[in-house]
């Protein structure tokens, strides 16, 4: 790099200098110290282990012999021309669910964020409810309700609905459980939660008066929606799919639990890589991949939303 | 590189120069400093450790120092264990073996239940053991094939014979002998587990399953039929089922038996490989028949009497959890007079009364059956002759047949 030198030359066109007044090295510091915790946090629970998953990949060795880094981005490729058919899976799943949340929990928070008057807090503590369980609790819960003779199968085979999702191939002859419907079931039902919060919270920022004014000039209900409440709920619709799908997307407590062979996600090929074949650098390999479509598809998603502000 | 000369650019253009280096976009900030020289950094720094974290080799070759026991100078024991595999008092606040133990050698032991899967217990201790620190637990209670992974490594500790008088002459026969550990120089096993077919009466309408050739292929079952995520279970079975010695199978037998249950997935036969929640599923029907092990039976056959299970007549598997101590554990001396203290004749039938599984300790029937003449009898906890015959491990894997067959299974079951 040049070293470069300016020095005024006599006779240069003087140049406004805006006079700031320098913070003291102290003040200038602070902000640098309240961040250093959650800095600290991010180093040592984020960037580190996601360098040593990184250096993981691309290793290659056995339980015995130790894993050395040999800069085999072959296993990549395998990983992903292998497991395929389960990121696509993942992505279905998760994108469905987001979707069945969307539909599900955008009619709950306007009814919250409009309708609810002194039932809104109450409503919205019933939302977080089911958060007061744990996880995989709630997941379990959903084998008895899908269970073989549960009300619920019986009332859909009654009504024929399981002839049609079985032709479509979602459910298997007489049963919900163990098939690709119970997976999405329960991936939709464990992150409605968090679609309906970001929604409500974008929801319940607009301005009455803007509905008022959209009366007033004789749009119906529905073009009010389209043209004022819709547009000005963006920011959270995008929030709340990208909490919901992002999640969905790496889970698989549900495709473990309500799911079957040909049901298994990302997430379960990760855990068995990783725990049962002790083939760490394909586990890492998948995590990666899987990150990075998520990240391709996410900033794809909000560049098209147009959105800039998320909740 | 070449000089930058300021003289000749105009005025202008100098002040604009000027202003484009210390303010504007392409300002040379300390912030953008900062950003440059961390991106740098985190490349240059990155790219080292990413070469640098490779993992060291498992295996500890020739032992190296023997951990100091301190047993002699704390009396005290950590020891780690599966769930519901201690007996209880009735008002469930004291541990009553456990106690006995405490009260005769003075010896406290902390007992956690933080076993909950072999895999992902291994995934846990794996660190420690290999950079060679202490796990923090002197005694670990895993099953056969992890036993055997642990002990293959180094990271078991040989147990001292003359600490076990009892152990060594009442572990019944059938035990004595793993082909991973001849002679039991580094485990004992806490309890022997029989894995049999079990079935819900109600969800086959009164019929009776008992073969591994039924589940796969009995129309009547289709879409409920359950199998293991223990691959040393199901495909056991499946190979004893075949003909075939799971003591000793070659590469060719064992695509077999993933084939044919490959054929029960395909053909949707087969509803799910489960761990643990086979029993719900069972207890509910959603699961008509399936592999099962024979101490959740009698535990879910005392609240379900539909639930039933069956031997095959081409014969069970038998595994085992057994006791280890692991490398750099402090208080091997205290673990061993543990192991030996369950393997006294009235523990261990007091244990086994509680748990209900194979009980590996000879001659425990009387004591047993002063407790519960029933349970005496009963040949999943006290296997009769017959049975004991028909009884197979299934054989130690190398590492390298290991890795390939849990991946082939791991493809069956879909991950």
């Amino acid at each position: 790099m040049s070293t470069t030198t300016l020095t005024k030359k006599e006779g240069a066109a003087p140049v406004e200098e805006p006079v700031l007044r320098k913070p003291s090295a102290r003040k200038r510091l602070v902000p640098y110290w309240l961040l250093l915790p959650g800095i600290i946090w991010l180093l040592v629970f984020f960037a580190l282990p996601l360098v040593y998953q990184a250096s993981t990949s691309v290793q290659t060795g056995s339980l015995e012999q130790g894993f050395q880094v040999t800069w085999h981005f072959q296993t990549y490729w395998d990983a992903f021309t292998e497991y395929w058919p389960q990121f696509v899976r993942s992505l279905l799943y998760a994108g469905t669910a987001t979707l069945l949340c969307l539909l599900l929990g955008y009619p709950l928070a306007y009814l919250i964020a409009f309708k609810a008057g002194r039932w809104r807090n109450l409503l919205l503590v019933l939302v977080i409810a089911p958060f007061f369980t744990s996880f995989l609790i709630r997941t379990l819960a959903w084998k008895t309700i899908l269970a073989d003779d549960s009300l619920v199968v019986d009332v859909l085979n009654a009504l024929h609905v399981l002839d049609v999702t079985s032709w479509l191939g979602w459910t298997e002859g007489e049963r919900v459980l163990a098939t690709p419907m119970a997976v999405v079931c329960g991936l939709t039902y464990n992150f409605l939660p968090f679609m309906i919060l970001p929604l409500y919270t974008s929801l319940e920022r607009i301005d009455g008066r803007l509905h008022e004014a959209a009366q007033d000039l004789y749009a119906s209900p529905a073009t009010t929606f389209r043209k004022v409440t819709f547009p000005l709920s963006m920011p959270g619709v995008v929030s709340g799919t990208l909490l919901t799908f992002i999640p969905a997307s790496g889970d698989y407590v549900n495709a473990e639990l309500l799911g079957s062979t040909d049901t298994k996600m990302v997430g379960n090929v990760i855990q068995s890589q990783f725990l049962r074949v002790l083939d760490y650098p394909t586990a890492a390999a998948l995590s990666f991949i899987l990150m990075a479509i998520v990240l391709v598809m996410v900033t794809v998603y909000i560049r098209r939303a147009g959105t800039e502000d998320l909740v | 590189m070449e000089q930058y000369e300021p003289e000749s650019l105009s005025a202008a253009q100098l002040a604009a120069m000027r202003r484009s280096m210390t303010s504007g976009r392409g300002a040379l900030s300390r912030r953008s400093m900062l950003r440059a020289g961390g991106v740098g950094a985190l490349t240059v720094g990155g790219l080292a450790g990413l070469s640098a974290c490779g993992i060291p080799p498992a295996k500890r070759e020739g032992q190296g120092p023997a951990s100091t026991d301190v047993s002699a100078k704390e009396k005290s024991l950590a020891f780690s264990n599966w769930t519901e595999y201690m007996d209880i008092s009735e008002d469930e606040k004291t541990r009553p073996t456990l106690e006995a133990f405490t009260k005769r050698t003075g010896i406290k032991v902390k007992y956690t239940e933080d076993i909950n899967d072999n895999v992902e217990f291994f995934g846990k201790i794996k660190p420690q053991l290999a950079a060679g620190q202490d796990t923090g637990r002197d005694l670990i209670c895993v099953t056969d094939w992890l036993a055997a992974r642990m002990i293959r490594l180094g990271w078991a500790q040989k147990l001292d014979p003359s600490n076990l008088p009892n152990a060594y002459a009442n572990l019944s026969a059938q035990f004595r002998r793993p082909d991973w550990d001849p002679g039991r120089a580094y485990s004992y096993p806490w309890t022997g587990i029989s894995t049999v077919i079990a079935y819900n009466s109600k969800a086959t309408g009164g019929k009776k399953v008992d073969s591994v050739t039924q589940l796969l292929d009995d129309p009547s079952l289709k879409g409920r039929v359950g199998f293991l995520t223990e691959m040393r279970d199901t495909v056991g079975m499946t190979l004893l089922d075949m003909g075939k010695d799971p003591g000793k199978f070659t590469d060719a037998e064992y695509d077999e038996a993933i084939g044919r249950l490959q054929k029960g997935v395909d053909k949707k036969q087969i509803r799910r490989f489960t761990g643990n929640d086979y029993t719900s599923d069972l207890d509910k029907g959603d699961l008509a028949a399936c592999l099962a092990w024979a101490g959740d039976i009698i535990q879910l056959q005392a609240d379900n009497p539909d639930i039933k299970f069956a031997i095959p007549s081409a014969g069970y598997i038998t595994s085992s959890d057994n006791l280890l101590v692991p490398a750099q554990a402090k208080h091997k001396t205290n673990a061993e007079k543990l192991i030996d203290h369950y393997y006294e004749l009235p523990v261990a039938a007091q244990l086994a009364a509680y748990i209900n599984y194979v009980c590996p300790v000879d001659g425990v029937k009387d004591e047993l059956a002063k407790i519960d003449p029933e349970l005496a009898n009963n040949t999943l906890i006290l296997p009769d002759k017959a049975m004991a015959k028909k009884s197979r491990a299934f054989r130690s894997l190398t590492s390298a047949e290991e890795t390939a067959y849990e991946e082939k299974f791991a493809k069956l079951i879909g991950a």
